[in-house]
C-alpha cells in the first residue's frame, strides 16, 4: 500500500493555469446565475398567472429542471439540441444547462417568496399611480429578493459546483477542464484534482462570504 | 409516429442502466443515512469545538463538486492499492457525500425538538439512548423527513456523475445509444422521462406527506 | 368633485354596495360611519378604481372611473388613499417611501422629489425620521408616513380607510391630529372611521352606512344630535 510518491510541486507549478481556469468557472457560474434569476422571475410570475399556456410552459420547465439530473440538462443542450440543427459549444452548452437548472429551482424559491409578500403592498403601490410592472419592479421584487436571498446563495454555490460538469461535454478551459488537461499529460490525477478540490472549496467559501457582505450592505431594514 | 431505429433491446439496455442508477442510489442513501444520522446526532450533542473536525470534513464534502470527489476517490484507491471496482468507489463516495447532507438534516431535526421535551424524557429516568430512540428521534423525524426525501432524489440525480468512472448507469446507457443510433433528442427525451418517472412521484408523495403533517400540527 | 351614482358592487354572490349615491364637493370633508361589513371601505377602493364595480357610475372631476378608456394610473395620482394596514414599503427608508412615486410615476428628479418629501414628512411630524426604515417606526409613525407618501403626489382628494383601526389606543391621537390639520387646510377628504368624536369635529357632512346603502347623510349636528332614522340613533348609542 502507498507504493507511490506524491508529486505536489508539479501540481503547484500548474497553479497559475488552474487559477485561470477558476476564473472561467466563476464566469460561467455568475452568468448562469444572472440569466437564471431573470428567467426564474418570469417563470414564477407565469406559474402564478391565469394564462394556461404560460402556466403550462413554466410548469414543464420547472419540473424538468427539478426532476432530472443537471448533467442530463447539460447533455440536452449539448447533444439534444443537435436534432434541431443547433450545435452549442461545450461552454455554451454548460452555460445553457446550468442556467436552465438555476431558473427551475429559483422559480420555486421566488414563488414561495411572492406568496409571503402581502398583496396590500401591490395595492398600496397601485394606489400611488404605479402601473403593474412598476409596482412589481419597485415594490414587490426587492422584497422577493430579500426573502429569497439565503436559497439564492445556496444556488450560487450549486452553480459553481455544477460548472465542473463541463468536463463531461469536453470543456477544457474551466477549472475542472484545465485540471483534466494537466492530468492527461502527466497522469498525476490525485495531486491535480486535490488541488482543484481546494480551489473549489475556496471559491465556495468566497461565495458564502461575498453573499454575507452583499446581504449586510443591501438589506439594512 | 416516430421514425426510429430504437428497438426493444435498446429499451431493455436503458432499463438496465436505470437499474444501476437505482442500485447505487439505494446503497448511497442507506449508508449515507446511517452515517449521517450518527454525524448529525454527534453534531447536535457535542460542543462546537469537539465537532469542529467533523464539521470541516462534512463542509468539504458539500463544497467540492461531486465529480471531483469521485475522481479523487478513484485515484486514491488506485494509489492505495485497494483494487476496488468503479461501482464500489461510486458507492463509497456517494455514501460519504450523502452523509454530509444527511447530517445537516438530522441535526436540524434534533434541534427542532425543544430542550424542555428532552429534559422531561430524561427526568422520567430514560437514558440518553432511550430518550433518543423513544422521544427525540421520532419527533425529529417529522421535521427531517421532507428534507430527507429531497436528499434521496438529489442523490438519485447525482448518481449520473458516476458515468465518468465508466459505470454504465442510465445516462451513460443513453449516451451509448445516442452514439450508435444518432438520434440524440429522442433518446435523451426517453431518458429524461425515466428520470422523471422515478423522481416525480416520490417528490409528490413527500410534498403531500409534509402538507398532511402540517395539518395535524 | 366626486360623484357616486347608484353604485353596485359584489364579491361573488355577496352584494356589498347596493346602489350608493353621494356627491363630495371640492374642499369638503365627508366622514363615513357604520357597522363593520356595511361596505364603507369597499366604496373607497372603488373610487380610485382598485376594485371594479358591477353597476352605477363614479366620476372624479368629470372622468368616469370605471370607463375602460380611463387611465387609472393617471387618475390615481390625484386621489390619495391611506389604508388601515400601514403598507409601508419595508425595503425603503422613510424618505424613499415618500419619494418613490413622485420619482417613478411623475418622473421628478431626486432633488425635487426629496424637497417635496421633506416638506410633507415635516408636515406630519416625521422630519427627524427621514433615513430610518419603517420597521423602526411605531404604528402611528408608519401611518403618518403613509399619509405623507400619499400627499407627496399632490392629490386633489384624500381617502382615509379606517386609518386608526390597527393602532394601539395611545397612538390614535397623533394620526387624528394629522387628519385634522389636513382638514383645516381645506383638503377634500373622505374618511371611513370609527372615531365618532373625530367625525363630529372635522366633518362637513357625515354619512351613515347600513347594509350596503347610505342610510342617512347630513351635517354632524343633524346626524349626531337629531338623527331621523331609528337605526342611526341606535348605532350612535352603541358606538358611545
Amino acid at each position: 500500500m502507498f507504493n507511490y510518491t506524491f508529486h505536489w510541486h508539479q501540481a503547484l507549478r500548474a497553479l497559475p493555469d488552474m487559477l485561470w481556469g477558476a476564473l472561467v468557472t466563476i464566469e460561467v457560474a455568475v452568468l448562469s446565475m444572472v440569466l437564471g434569476i431573470a428567467f426564474a422571475v418570469l417563470l414564477a410570475v407565469a406559474r402564478m398567472s391565469a394564462n394556461r399556456l404560460a402556466y403550462g410552459a413554466a410548469t414543464t420547465w420547472i419540473e424538468v429542471a427539478r426532476n432530472t439530473p443537471a448533467l442530463f440538462q447539460i447533455y440536452m443542450a449539448h447533444f439534444g439540441l443537435g436534432s434541431f440543427g443547433i450545435h452549442l459549444s461545450p461552454w455554451w452548452a454548460l452555460l445553457a444547462g446550468i442556467t436552465f437548472n438555476n431558473a427551475g429551482y429559483l422559480a420555486e424559491t421566488f414563488r414561495g417568496a411572492l406568496r409571503a409578500i402581502p398583496p396590500t403592498q401591490t395595492r398600496a403601490a397601485r394606489s400611488l399611480g404605479m402601473g403593474p410592472l412598476r409596482a412589481f419592479w419597485s415594490v414587490v421584487m426587492p422584497q422577493m429578493f430579500r426573502i429569497s436571498f439565503p436559497p439564492m446563495t445556496n444556488q450560487m454555490v450549486w452553480a459553481i459546483l455544477m460548472t465542473s460538469l463541463g468536463l463531461t461535454v469536453g470543456l477544457a478551459t474551466d477549472l475542472a477542464g484545465v485540471t483534466q488537461e494537466l492530468n492527461v499529460r502527466t497522469f498525476r490525477t490525485f495531486e491535480f484534482f486535490a488541488l482543484a478540490a481546494v480551489l473549489y472549496y475556496l471559491i465556495a467559501k468566497a461565495v458564502m462570504l461575498g453573499a454575507r457582505l452583499i446581504a449586510w450592505r443591501l438589506f439594512r431594514y | 409516429m416516430f421514425d426510429t431505429a430504437l428497438t426493444l433491446k435498446d429499451l431493455i439496455f436503458l432499463a438496465k442502466g436505470a437499474g444501476i442508477t437505482l442500485a447505487i442510489t439505494a446503497v448511497a442513501v442507506l449508508f449515507g443515512t446511517l452515517l449521517g444520522t450518527i454525524f448529525g446526532a454527534f453534531k447536535a450533542q457535542a460542543s462546537a469545538l469537539a465537532a469542529a473536525p467533523l464539521t470541516f470534513v462534512l463542509d468539504v464534502l458539500r463544497s467540492v463538486p461531486l465529480l471531483i470527489q469521485l475522481i479523487l476517490a478513484n485515484a486514491f484507491q488506485s494509489i492505495a492499492g485497494f483494487g476496488w471496482s468503479p461501482f464500489t468507489v461510486a458507492c463509497v463516495m456517494l455514501s460519504l457525500y450523502t452523509s454530509a447532507y444527511c447530517a445537516e438534516i438530522v441535526r436540524g431535526g434534533i434541534e427542532a425538538v425543544p430542550a424542555v421535551t428532552r429534559r422531561a424524557a430524561r427526568s422520567l429516568g430514560m437514558t440518553w439512548a432511550q430518550d433518543m430512540a423513544n422521544v427525540t428521534l421520532p419527533m425529529a423525524l417529522r421535521v427531517a423527513l421532507p428534507g430527507w426525501i429531497g436528499l434521496t432524489l438529489g442523490v438519485m440525480k447525482d448518481t449520473a456523475l458516476v458515468l465518468w468512472l465508466g459505470i454504465i448507469e442510465l445516462l451513460r446507457s443513453s449516451q451509448i445509444l445516442v452514439t450508435r443510433l444518432q438520434e440524440p433528442l429522442f433518446i435523451l427525451m426517453i431518458t429524461g422521462a425515466i428520470y422523471f418517472l422515478i423522481s416525480f412521484p416520490i417528490a409528490r408523495m413527500g410534498g403531500r406527506l409534509e402538507a398532511r403533517w402540517r395539518e395535524n400540527d | 368633485m366626486i360623484e357616486i351614482e347608484n353604485v353596485r358592487k359584489s364579491f361573488g354572490p355577496l352584494e356589498v354596495l347596493k346602489g350608493v349615491s353621494m356627491r363630495v364637493e371640492k374642499g369638503e370633508v365627508v366622514t363615513v360611519i357604520g357597522g363593520s361589513g356595511s361596505g364603507k371601505s369597499t366604496l373607497l377602493t372603488c373610487i380610485n378604481g382598485l376594485e371594479p364595480i358591477q353597476g352605477g357610475r363614479i366620476t372624479v372631476d368629470g372622468t368616469v372611473v370605471h370607463d375602460p378608456k380611463t387611465d387609472l394610473n393617471k387618475l390615481r395620482q390625484k386621489i390619495g388613499i391611506v389604508f388601515q394596514q400601514f403598507n409601508a414599503f419595508p425595503h425603503l427608508t422613510v424618505l424613499e417611501n415618500v419619494t418613490l412615486a413622485p420619482r417613478k410615476v411623475l418622473g421628478m428628479s431626486r432633488e425635487a422629489a426629496d424637497e417635496i418629501a421633506v416638506k410633507q414628512l415635516s408636515h406630519v411630524g416625521l422630519a427627524d425620521k427621514l433615513m430610518v426604515y419603517p420597521s423602526r417606526l411605531s404604528g402611528g409613525q408608519q401611518q403618518r408616513m403613509a399619509i405623507a407618501r400619499a400627499l407627496a403626489m399632490s392629490p386633489d382628494y384624500m381617502l382615509f380607510d379606517e386609518v386608526t383601526s390597527a393602532l394601539d389606543p395611545q397612538l390614535v391621537g397623533e394620526v387624528l391630529d394629522t387628519l385634522r390639520l389636513l382638514a383645516s387646510e381645506g383638503m377634500t377628504m373622505i374618511c371611513v372611521t370609527h372615531e365618532m368624536r373625530f367625525a363630529r369635529e372635522v366633518s362637513d357632512r357625515v354619512a351613515f352606512f347600513r347594509e350596503g346603502l347610505i342610510h342617512e347623510i347630513g351635517t354632524p349636528a343633524q346626524i349626531f344630535e337629531a338623527p331621523e332614522k331609528p337605526e342611526t340613533a341606535a348605532f350612535l348609542k352603541a358606538a358611545h
